[in-house]
C-alpha cells in the first residue's frame, strides 16, 4: 500500500525528473502512427540521442495520440528552456530524418518540416478530455502522477462524502458520451439509491459506429484517467466491482489498459482500502468479439455474462437490474475521463463550458473528405462550419462540400444550409442527426446520398443481433429498396413503401439499433429527395452507384 | 399485494403491482395480439406484436414485458397500432416461407390465424425465403426451418421447463436458426429427452410431430402455465 | 452453484494448459464462456466441435448456448483460418475513400469471396466496418499489421508474397 504522502512524493519526483531536460521529442505511439511507423522513429530518434551524447538533456517520449492523424507518424519537438520555448510537430517523420531533426534541434532551429502548433486545428481546440493525450507515457504511471492523476480519486476518497460526489457530478451537467445524452449525474443517484447487496459499474468502449475513434484514442493515450474515473462513480454509487468493455479489435487500447490497471493497483489505487481508506474496487478488462451492438447496454451486459450479445426492453434501466441482476451504472469512456476534472475543479467549472442544455467539451473524429484528418476536442456549442473549415482545414482538391455524417449509424447527413448549427444534443437532434460518440464524417460533391444511405443500412442489417422481427427483417428490405434504387430500378411506390418501412422499423424495433438505423434514410430523404428523385429517373448525379452506368449505356 | 389502477382504451382497470401489462390485459379480456410469448415463459419482448401505446412514453412498449403502474394510460387498438402490427407479420411472410397450402400445421398455426385477424392478406416486400434445410433425424419430430419464425418458444420450454437446454438460437441477424447442441442433427442430440415440448409449444408448423398430413398437426400448450407453477414448486 | 467436475483436456497438447488457466482464472464459471473461447482461438486458431464441447462441459454450459454464442460474434471463427489474413475495412470513411474497389480487387485476384479463405488455404479475407484508424482510409490489416491509406495496387502487391512457396509472408 502506498499513503497519499507517498503518492505525491511519486508525483513530485516525476515531475522533477521531467524538469531536467531541455529538449524533449515526443513521438506519437497510438495506433495509427504506430501503424505508419512511429515505433521505428521513437527508435531511430533515440538511437540518434544516444549517439550525440545528449541524453542527458534530450527525452525521447513514447506519447499518446497527438491529434492530427492522417499526418502520422508525428513527432512533437519541445524546446522547453530559456527564451526559445516552443513546440513543431514533424508530420509523416521517417527514421531517417532523425539526424537532421536532432541537429536542428540541438541548433536551436525548428524542424525543416513542420506543422505550426497555433494552426486552427490545434488553437481552436479546448482539452479537457484528451488534456494529457500525446503528453504523457501511457505505460508510465508515474506519468500520469506528474500531470495530477489520481488526485481528483485521493480527494473524493479523504475529503467527500458519495453524496457530495454525486452533488458535483450532477451540478457539472455532464451528459452522457456515449450517444444518448442522458444526465450523467441523474444516472449516478439512480445507481447509488438502488438497492442491491452488490453493484457494478462499467465503461463502455465497444465503440463500434464505423468512423469513430475517440475512445480507442483515449484509451491508448490516457487510461490512467478512465480508471480514475470508474473508481470514483465507484465511490459514488457503492460499487466495488467494474469491468471494462472493450472490442476486441482493440488491441492495444487493451494492452495498455492491462498495464494500467496493474499499475494502480499495485499503488493500492485500486484493490482493497484504496488510498489507505476502507473503500475497495476491483477492475476487469473484458474483450467484445465483433458485435456492434453489444455497444448497446443491455447486450453488453449479457455479453459480460458469457451470452449471446441480445438486447432486452428496458425498462428495467440497468441501474436498477443489471450485470447479474444488480444495479449497474454504465457510462461511457469520454464520460468516465470528464469525471476526474469535475471532481477536481469543480462541477461549476464544468458548467461554465458549452451550451445551456450541453455542457463541457465533445471530442470528434474528423474522417472523411477533409483536409485535417484526426481528433479535435471543441466547447460543445461550437458551429458545424468552423470545425470542418476551421479546423478541419476545409474540403481537399477543391470539391465542393455535401454533407456530414454525424452519429454514425444512428445518425443522420446534414447538409450545406445548417453547417453554421451548433454541435448540441438537441440542435443535432432536430436537424435530423444525432450527437452520437462524435464520429463526424465530411461528404463532398462526389458522394452519393443514396449510397451513403444504403452503406448505413447495410450495415445495420450485418450487425442487427436477429432478435426482434422489425430490425432483423426490416433492415434487408429497407437495404433491398435502397439496392433498388441505387440500380435505378426503383418506383415512386418503392419510394413510398421505403418510407412507410422506416417508421415501421424506427418504431417497433426493441432496442436503439433498430429504432435508430432508419435515421440514415431519412435525413437524406428529408435533405436529398432530389437525389433520391434522380436515381427513380435512373440517374446518379455523384457518379457512384450503378444507375448513372445505365443511363450513360442508355445514352 | 398493493393494488393500481389503469386506463386502457379509456377503461378503468385494476391490477396487482408487478403484474405485466399482458396479464392485466387478458384478465380483463382485452385483446392484444401476440406471438413470442407464452404463458408460463419467460417474457422476451422479441415479436413486437403486443406493442402498445402508453401516455407519456415517447416509445411503445410491449405488453408482455411492461410491468404496470399506477394511473398508467394504455391504448391498445388504433390504426397507427394495427398498421405496425400488420407490417410486422408482413415482414414474417417476407422472411421465410409460409406457403399454409402445403403446411402440416395449416388451419393450427398461430402465424397464419394473426394474418386472418388482422387482416394481413398480401406481401409488399421482397420475398427473401432462403432455402433452408429440414431435419428429419429424430425418431418422432422434425423441424421444417422455412417455417420458423425465431420466436424462441422451443428454447425457453426447453430451457426453462424441462431443463434441457438443447435448443439455443446460432448466427445472428436475418441469418439467425435454431440449433440443437452443436447444429448437430437433432436425432443425435445427446441432451434431447424427446419430450416433445418444443414441438408443442411451436407456433407455426416449424416443429412437428412426423406423420402428419398438410393440415393435421394441431398443437398443445395448456400443460405450461400449469407445469410452471409446478417448477417454481408452488403448490 | 453446484460444483462442475472440470472434464480432462481434448488432447495432450499443451496449449491447453493455456486454456484452462484462463478458466479457472474465472473460477470455471459459466460467464467465462467468451473469455474462454478467446483463450482457444488465440491458442489454436478457430474454435473446432471439439473444444467448443469442451469449454461448455468445463463451464457446466449448454452445448447450444455454446454453439448459439460462437456463432453470434464474428471474431469467432469455426474453421481454421488461412496461412493469412487479410482484413480490408469497408468503415464509412474507407467505404467513401475506396476500401471496395480494394475489396474486389483481392477477390478477383485471389478468386475468394469476403469471410472465405483461398482454396489452398493461403489466405483468409475479412472485412471489417471501422478499426478505428479512419484518418488512414482506406485501411487494411494484413496479418495484424495495420496499413493505409492503401490503393488496391499496393494491397496486391502486398499479398504477393502469401502465395510464394514456401512460408512467404506479405511484407
Ligand atoms: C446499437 C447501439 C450501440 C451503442 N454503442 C455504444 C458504444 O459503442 N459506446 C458507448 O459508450 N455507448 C454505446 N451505445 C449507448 C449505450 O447503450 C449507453 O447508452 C451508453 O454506454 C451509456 O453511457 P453514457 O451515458 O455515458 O453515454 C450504443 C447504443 C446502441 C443502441
Ligand atoms: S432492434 Fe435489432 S439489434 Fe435491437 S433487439 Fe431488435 S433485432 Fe436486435
Ligand atoms: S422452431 Fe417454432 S418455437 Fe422454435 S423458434 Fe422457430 S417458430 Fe419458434
Ligand atoms: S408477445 Fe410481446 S413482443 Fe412478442
Ligand atoms: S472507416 Fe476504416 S478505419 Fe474507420
Amino acid at each position: 500500500m502506498t499513503t497519499p504522502d507517498e503518492l505525491g512524493d511519486l508525483a513530485e519526483r516525476a515531475r522533477e525528473a521531467d524538469a531536467v531536460y531541455c529538449e524533449r521529442l515526443r513521438v506519437c505511439t497510438a495506433a495509427s502512427c504506430l501503424s505508419s511507423g512511429g515505433a521505428a522513429v521513437e527508435a531511430a530518434l533515440a538511437a540518434e540521442i544516444a549517439a550525440r551524447g545528449l541524453g542527458e538533456r534530450c527525452q525521447v517520449k513514447p506519447v499518446g495520440c497527438l491529434g492530427l492523424c492522417s499526418q502520422g507518424p508525428i513527432v512533437a519537438v519541445e524546446t522547453l528552456a530559456g527564451e526559445g520555448r516552443a513546440e513543431h510537430l514533424v508530420p509523416r517523420m521517417q527514421p531517417d530524418e532523425a539526424a537532421a531533426v536532432v541537429e536542428r534541434m540541438a541548433a536551436e532551429l525548428p524542424p525543416e518540416r513542420s506543422i505550426a502548433a497555433d494552426i486552427p486545428f490545434f488553437s481552436r481546440q479546448q482539452r479537457i478530455v484528451t488534456a494529457n493525450c500525446g503528453r504523457i507515457d501511457p505505460n508510465r504511471i508515474e506519468d500520469a502522477l506528474a500531470v495530477g492523476g489520481y488526485e481528483a480519486l485521493l480527494h473524493a476518497l479523504h475529503e467527500m462524502t458519495p453524496a457530495e460526489v454525486l452533488d458535483e457530478v450532477h451540478r457539472s451537467g455532464l451528459r452522457g458520451r456515449g450517444g444518448a445524452g442522458y444526465p450523467t449525474g441523474l444516472k449516478w443517484r439512480t445507481v447509488a439509491k438502488a438497492a442491491g447487496a452488490q453493484k457494478y459499474v462499467i465503461c463502455n468502449a465497444d465503440e463500434g459506429d464505423p468512423g469513430a475513434y475517440m475512445d480507442r484514442s483515449v484509451l491508448e493515450s490516457d487510461p490512467h484517467r478512465v480508471i480514475e474515473g470508474m473508481a470514483i462513480g465507484a465511490y459514488a454509487v457503492g460499487a466495488s466491482e467494474g469491468y471494462v468493455y472493450v472490442r476486441a479489435e482493440y488491441q492495444l487500447a487493451i494492452e495498455r489498459l492491462k498495464a494500467a490497471i496493474r499499475q494502480a493497483d499495485r499503488l493500492g489505487l485500486l484493490g482493497s482500502a484504496m488510498g489507505g481508506t476502507s473503500f475497495r474496487f476491483h477492475v476487469e478488462v473484458r474483450i467484445g468479439a465483433g458485435a456492434y451492438v453489444c455497444g448497446e447496454e443491455t447486450a453488453l451486459l449479457a455479453s459480460i455474462e458469457g451470452g449471446r450479445g441480445t438486447p432486452r426492453p428496458r425498462p428495467p434501466y440497468p441501474a436498477e437490474t443489471g450485470l447479474f441482476g444488480m444495479p449497474t451504472l454504465i457510462n461511457n469512456v469520454e464520460t468516465w475521463a470528464n469525471v476526474p476534472p469535475i471532481v477536481r475543479r469543480g462541477g461549476e467549472w464544468f458548467a461554465s463550458i458549452g451550451t445551456e442544455r450541453s455542457k463541457g467539451t465533445k471530442v470528434f473524429a474528423l474522417a472523411g473528405k477533409v483536409v485535417n484528418n484526426g481528433l479535435v476536442e471543441v466547447p460543445m456549442g461550437t458551429p458545424l462550419r468552423e470545425m470542418i473549415f476551421e479546423l478541419g482545414g476545409g474540403i481537399p482538391d477543391g470539391a465542393a462540400f455535401k454533407a456530414v455524417q454525424t452519429g454514425g449509424p444512428s445518425g443522420g447527413c446534414i447538409p450545406a444550409e445548417h453547417l453554421d448549427a451548433p454541435v448540441d444534443y438537441e440542435t443535432l437532434t432536430q436537424l435530423g442527426s444525432i450527437m452520437g460518440s462524435g464520429g463526424m464524417i465530411v461528404m463532398d460533391e462526389h458522394d452519393c446520398m443514396v449510397d451513403v444511405a444504403k452503406f448505413f443500412m447495410g450495415f445495420c442489417r450485418d450487425e442487427s443481433c436477429g432478435k426482434c422481427v422489425p430490425c432483423r427483417v426490416g433492415t434487408v428490405e429497407l437495404h433491398h429498396l435502397l439496392e433498388a434504387l441505387a440500380r435505378g430500378s426503383a418506383s415512386e411506390r418503392d419510394l413510398a413503401l421505403l418510407e412507410e418501412l422506416c417508421d415501421l422499423v424506427r418504431h417497433t424495433s426493441l432496442c436503439g439499433l433498430g429504432q435508430s438505423a432508419p435515421n440514415p434514410v431519412l435525413s437524406t430523404l428529408r435533405y436529398f429527395r432530389d437525389e433520391y428523385r434522380a436515381h427513380l429517373a435512373g440517374r446518379c448525379p455523384a457518379g457512384v452507384c450503378a444507375a448513372s452506368a445505365r443511363s450513360e449505356a442508355a445514352q | 399485494m398493493s393494488v393500481c389502477t389503469l386506463f386502457v382504451d379509456g377503461r378503468e382497470v385494476s391490477a396487482g403491482a408487478g403484474e405485466t401489462l399482458l396479464e392485466v390485459l387478458r384478465e380483463n379480456g382485452i385483446d392484444v395480439p401476440t406471438l413470442c410469448n407464452l404463458e408460463g415463459l419467460s417474457a422476451v419482448g422479441a415479436c413486437r406484436m403486443c406493442l402498445v401505446a402508453v401516455k407519456g412514453q415517447g416509445r411503445l412498449m410491449p405488453a408482455c414485458t411492461t410491468r404496470v403502474w399506477d394511473h398508467m394510460e394504455v391504448t391498445t387498438h388504433d390504426e397507427r397500432l394495427d398498421r405496425y402490427r400488420r407490417g410486422v407479420l408482413e415482414l414474417l411472410f417476407a422472411e421465410r416461407n409460409h406457403v399454409c397450402s402445403v403446411c402440416v400445421a395449416s388451419g393450427h398455426c398461430e402465424l397464419q390465424s394473426l394474418a386472418a385477424q388482422l387482416g394481413m392478406d398480401h406481401v409488399r416486400f421482397d420475398y427473401l425465403h432462403p432455402p433452408l434445410a429440414v431435419d428429419a433425424s429424430h425418431p418422432r419430430f422434425a423441424i421444417d426451418h422455412n417455417r420458423c419464425i425465431l420466436c424462441t418458444r422451443c428454447v425457453r420450454v426447453c430451457d426453462e421447463i424441462e431443463g434441457a437446454h438443447t435448443w439455443d438460437v446460432a448466427g445472428r441477424g436475418v441469418k439467425a436458426w435454431v440449433v440443437t447442441d452443436l447444429a448437430e442433427p437433432w436425432g443425435e442430440s445427446s441432451t434431447c429427452t424427446s419430450c416433445g415440448k418444443c414441438v408443442q409449444v411451436c407456433p407455426t408448423g416449424s416443429l412437428f410431430v412426423k406423420g402428419h398430413a398438410v393440415g393435421e398437426m394441431e398443437k398443445r400448450t395448456a400443460f405450461l402455465p400449469y407445469l410452471a407453477r409446478r417448477r417454481k414448486g408452488t403448490p | 452453484m453446484p460444483h462442475v467436475p472440470t472434464p480432462p483436456a481434448p488432447s495432450a497438447d499443451k496449449r491447453w494448459k493455456l486454456v484452462t488457466t484462463s478458466l479457472r482464472r474465472q473460477g470455471n464459471a459459466p460467464h467465462a464462456l467468451i473469455e474462454g473461447m478467446h483463450a482457444v482461438q488465440q491458442a489454436f486458431g478457430h474454435l473446432e466441435p471439439a473444444s467448443l464441447r469442451y469449454l461448455a462441459a468445463a463451464l457446466g454450459v449448454p452445448l447450444s448456448k455454446a454453439y448459439g454464442v460462437a456463432t453470434f460474434y464474428h471474431h469467432f471463427v469455426l474453421e481454421p483460418p488461412g496461412a493469412h489474413t487479410c482484413v480490408v475495412c469497408l468503415g464509412t470513411a474507407c467505404h467513401l475513400k475506396g476500401g471496395p474497389a480494394i475489396l474486389s480487387a483481392v477477390e478477383r485476384a485471389h478468386r475468394v469471396k469476403a469471410g472465405q479463405t483461398t482454396a489452398g488455404g493461403e489466405l483468409s479475407l475479412l472485412v471489417a466496418r471501422c478499426i478505428g484508424v479512419c484518418s488512414l482510409a482506406p485501411a487494411v490489416v494484413l496479418d495484424g499489421d495495420i496499413q493505409g491509406p492503401c490503393t488496391p495496387a499496393q494491397v496486391l502487391e502486398r499479398l504477393a508474397p502469401c502465395f510464394e512457396e514456401p512460408e512467404g509472408s506479405p511484407r
